[in-house]
């Protein structure tokens, strides 16, 4: 490795990559859990639309999410204005478009596991903690989450991941400036545009890393979890 | 039946390739070349060109990697000095064919005033949208003019870097950024959405390149191409979009 590949090295997209994975994915963990148990336990009219809008993220190019996000939240727009006017706050070009974006990605991944994990919960298992005189709220935090977790944390890993390799929504929403809003994925972009080579295979086997040992903790979870 | 019909699909498009000719443009051309394709295969009957457009520095490191083009148009001679450097390109066939401005510009409304480069000194201006200065030439003339001005290094928490000029044009268009660095011919291209605040100096000129990628397999073709960029006809649409003659 050549040796001024090290002064070329910047860990700052890195610790950007942790820092925005990391709030996206709790986010979509919150997100994900409430509605994956609304889908699983309740007769929400409308709710096959609802759940599709929300896993619509996984399979939308990135472009269209990123231009959805662009519209509702940029300057021109309704929201983005009033934010603009009353907080002198904008997602555009700010870490937060990237945290944003990416909790979008991941939150199908959280969702669907968390909803199929509460579906494989037996409902009597929970009806027993009732006549116990257990709330609803306790019976969901004594039964059905303990039950539910291990497919639930596996969801979690794989949205994390996912959060972690978030490129194009990000990168039209946040932009890509450096030691502000640009990511690892984004540092890799600019470095092979650039024609830095070395600097784009360390990065990318570095994130490939991470993710490969994310990736083999989501299965165990996943072999552990019943379904 | 069906597999003859099928193996004919599979051959049709290699065999109208076989006059095709894929020409890799600067962002700044897209407009003027698409214009200029279909005169050039009017004078070339059998031929069909095909555009890639992006960063001039992308454009070339595409080619670096073995990206099948036969022309390259870049909008600075830095990348195209780098394309004969590693030949990639054959150095005989470069030719210049137009020139362009670098201006400032602001969104159409509620822009802060800017008559000057310092200007973008004042906190009203809190974004500036520039391209990327590894890959897209726009940026490297942007980093001249600022750095002869002495405000490179302090704008440097403003800047926003675009993958190529026509993305710093779009943070623009839609207010996103407060000012930006294009060339004049893409400020034309918005007129209504943004206002060329003032004509920026300070650079090495700005003059388009033109030439043979060396592992052409249509080099004739593209030899072709580079000399009907300098023609009346390719100039004439060059020079209705606003770009100028290069100088001799």
């Amino acid at each position: 490795m050549p040796a001024d590949l090290w002064t070329q090295f910047d860990a700052a997209p890195l610790a950007l990559t942790l820092r925005v994975a990391l709030v996206a994915t709790a986010l979509a963990l919150g997100l994900g859990v409430a509605l994956g148990w609304v889908f699983a336990r309740t007769r929400l009219p409308g709710r096959g639309l609802l759940e599709a809008v929300c896993m619509l993220p996984l399979v939308l190019p990135p472009t269209v999410l990123g231009y959805g996000l662009l519209v509702l939240m940029g300057r021109r727009s309704a929201l983005g204005a009033w934010l603009r006017e009353h907080f002198d706050y904008t997602v555009i070009f700010h870490w937060h478009g990237a945290v944003l974006a990416s909790t979008l990605v991941a939150l199908p991944l959280v969702l669907k596991a968390a909803s199929s994990a509460f579906a494989q919960v037996d409902p009597q298992l929970e009806a027993a903690a009732r006549t116990l005189r257990q709330s609803r709220w306790s019976t969901f935090l004594r039964v059905t989450l303990p039950l539910a977790w291990p497919g639930i944390l596996a969801g979690t890993l794989l949205a994390f991941a996912r959060a972690m390799g978030e490129f194009g929504a990000s990168l039209m929403v946040a932009g890509s400036i450096p030691g502000q809003t640009q990511t690892a994925s984004m540092a890799i972009y600019d470095a092979v545009q650039a024609g830095h080579d070395e600097l784009a295979l360390m990065l990318a086997l570095v994130v490939s890393a991470v993710s490969v040992a994310i990736l083999m903790l989501s299965n165990r979870y996943l072999q552990r979890s019943p379904s | 039946m069906k597999r003859l019909l099928l193996s004919l699909s599979l051959a049709l498009p290699l065999l109208a390739g076989a006059q095709q000719l894929t020409v890799s443009a600067a962002a700044s051309l897209t407009d003027a070349f698409k214009e200029i394709g279909p005169k050039f295969e009017a004078a070339k009957p059998g031929s069909s060109v095909r555009f890639n457009f992006a960063a001039s520095g992308a454009l070339l490191q595409q080619i670096a990697q073995g990206a099948p083009a036969d022309v390259f148009a870049s909008a600075d001679q830095d990348t195209m000095n780098r394309g004969v450097a590693q030949q990639l390109v054959a150095a005989d066939t470069r030719r210049d064919f137009a020139a362009n401005t670098l201006v400032l510009i602001t969104p159409a409304q509620g822009a802060p005033a800017i008559a000057t480069l310092a200007d973008l000194n004042q906190p009203a201006v809190r974004r500036i949208a520039v391209g990327k200065v590894a890959s897209v030439p726009v940026g490297r003339y942007t980093q001249q003019a600022l750095e002869g001005a002495q405000l490179w290094t302090a704008l440097q928490p403003k800047i926003v870097f675009a993958d190529n000029v026509r993305q710093v044009l779009d943070y623009v268009s839609r207010g996103e950024v407060d000012a930006a660095f294009v060339y004049r011919t893409d400020a034309e291209l918005a007129k209504g959405k943004v206002g060329i605040a003032m004509t920026v100096g300070g650079h090495a000129p700005v003059t388009y390149p033109a030439a043979v990628v060396a592992d052409s397999k249509q080099a004739a073709l593209a030899r072709d191409f580079v000399a009907f960029l300098g023609g009346a006809e390719a100039q004439a649409i060059l020079a209705r979009y606003g770009f100028g003659r290069p100088q001799p």
